[in-house]
């Protein structure tokens, strides 16, 4: 291991200029995936904030019981699929109608307004599908007037969701495609310019995982700073347009340990590639 | 030692490459391998170092048939192979006795018995005092030497020296020779491609003659297969 370790250092110190190139190609790469990552959770975020509005508002017939109010409301709190619940009386929503539309300010009587029951969906259940089904539940109970959800807003924001999902998938594995194969090519440079040395390996007798040990710790290593730099690059920038244009978020501590392991892993597998072609060659 | 059985090898690209080649060399034994340029010499050389397998026909060497061989049971084959080339294949950023050292490393010696090893290689091919040079401040028969001592550190039973001798002047020729014959002379089996007629001429060693990717004459047959050559009449480069 001293061995392959004194020749990981060896190569460095003898090409220094195209491992800075490695090191530089792969921070690049990564931190164009990390910028698109930042995007991906940003877009998710928001999509998030907005899907936590889905609420269906079921209106209740005048003199709805009191206690049937509730132990309906016990019953739709049990539903599997259900947050919260909560009940708004007529004047309470006067006064949220009071506060939301000017033009109900001069209105005295909290009476035109029906009462009713809200209710928000668990994360995960806040499907076209699901809001539909649940608000057909809630329809069955004799006091309920109506119940609405808004489906039209409910299914385009279902949509929009879907196809960022889609397009984040699609684009995050071109991206990591694209950064391999940089990375790749890079890391073939490195093991081109020591290909004298493999020959030479190879000729007294080194077995395969000797002569690509040195490489793949090399390609980890160059993996791991990298990543250490293009995630300092991903959170300068999310810093920067935090001040200047709109609050963004930052990936969790988990996650920014995950990419630059991440860039780690690319590192190897580049290296392992590019190595593993060039053994097979010669 | 080294057994071909009408052996025939072929590029995608070039084509044939050899012929039904069939000859062997013995333990111990010293032979010589000539032929014009293009003639076959290095490929058999490569199919002796499993740098290559043979299209048809068998290849031996140590008693292990190289077709078929394992991928992982090739490094163990050739540490029982030394091999030299004619522009030595030395690493320009390491001394010599670093070179020699590092073939000890890669091929798993034991650390601490390196240093003594190279130092006993380095004297037995002469270049005691030469071990701190670079490649670059030695001449090019020392160079060889080196990577005649390279090619010495697994103790081989058979050294393949592919125109060991094709850079050097005639006094450099002359020594890199005769440490060839020590090491034979010591019980390795030793095959060389050269040009050098006059180094052959001069030696009463066999001699393997190929040309066109044919066997044309074996001094130990002591006739030409085809019947044109002898060994008065082995190519010219």
């Amino acid at each position: 291991m001293r061995l392959t370790f004194r020749e990981v250092m060896l190569g460095v110190r003898r090409s220094p200029l195209l491992s800075t190139l490695s090191v530089v190609t792969i921070a690049f790469s990564l931190f164009a995936f990390g910028l698109f990552g930042l995007l991906v959770l940003n877009v998710d975020r928001a999509l998030r904030g907005v899907e936590e509005h889905v609420e269906i508002v079921a209106f209740l017939a005048d003199g709805t019981l009191p206690e049937s109010i509730s132990a309906a409301m016990g019953d739709i709190s049990a539903f599997p699929e259900v947050a919260r619940v909560e009940q708004v009386s007529p004047e309470q929503a006067l006064a949220r109608a009071r506060a939301e539309l000017p033009e109900f300010q001069d209105v005295f009587d909290a009476s035109f307004l029906p009462a009713s029951i809200e209710v928000r969906l668990k994360e995960g259940h806040r499907d076209p599908a699901t809001v539909k089904e649940v608000s057909q539940r809630i329809q069955t109970y004799p006091f309920v007037d109506d119940v609405r959800y808004g489906e039209d807003w409910v299914k385009k924001l279902y949509d929009i969701r879907n196809i960022a999902g889609a397009a984040g998938i699609g684009l995050g594995l071109l991206f990591a495609a694209v950064a391999i194969i940089i990375i790749g090519t890079t890391i073939r440079m490195t093991v081109l310019a020591r290909s004298r040395e493999i020959s030479i390996m190879r000729l007294v007798g080194a077995t395969d995982s000797f002569v690509r040990r040195p490489f793949l710790i090399d390609g980890f290593f160059k993996g791991i700073i990298g990543g250490l730099i293009a995630l300092l690059l991903t959170w300068g920038t999310s810093t920067l347009v935090s001040h200047n244009l709109i609050q963004t978020s930052f990936f969790d501590t988990g996650t920014a340990v995950l990419g630059v392991l991440g860039g780690g892993v690319i590192g190897l597998l580049g290296s392992a590639l590019s190595v593993g072609r060039h053994l097979r060659r010669v | 030692m080294i057994r071909f059985s009408h052996v025939v090898k072929e590029y995608p690209r070039t084509g044939l490459a050899l012929q039904d080649v069939t000859f062997r060399v013995n333990k111990g034994e010293f032979a010589f391998l000539t032929g014009p340029s293009g003639a076959g010499k290095s490929t058999i050389l490569r199919l002796v170092i499993v740098e290559e397998t043979p299209t048809a026909g068998e290849v031996r060497v140590s008693g292990i048939a190289t077709t078929g061989i394992a991928r992982a049971e090739i490094p163990r084959l050739r540490r029982r192979i030394g091999v030299v080339f004619q522009d030595f294949r030395l690493l320009e950023d390491r001394t010599a006795e670093e070179n020699v050292a590092f073939a000890l490393e890669v091929t798993g010696s034991p650390r601490e018995g390196i240093p003594a090893r190279v130092s006993r290689l380095l004297t037995q091919v002469g270049l005691a005092s030469k071990g701190t040079s670079y490649p670059k401040e030695l001449s090019g028969g020392e160079q060889q030497r080196v990577a005649i001592a390279r090619a010495l550190v697994n103790d081989p039973v058979l050294l393949v020296a592919d125109e060991p001798t094709g850079n050097l002047d005639d006094r450099a020729t002359r020594g890199v020779f005769q440490l060839l014959r020590d090491i034979n002379a010591a019980g390795t089996a030793v095959l060389m491609a050269t040009h050098n007629l006059e180094l052959v001429k001069r030696n009463a060693y066999r001699v393997i003659e190929i040309n066109r990717g044919q066997l044309v004459f074996d001094s130990v047959e002591g006739s030409s297969s085809s019947g044109a050559a002898s060994s008065n009449t082995i190519a010219t480069p």
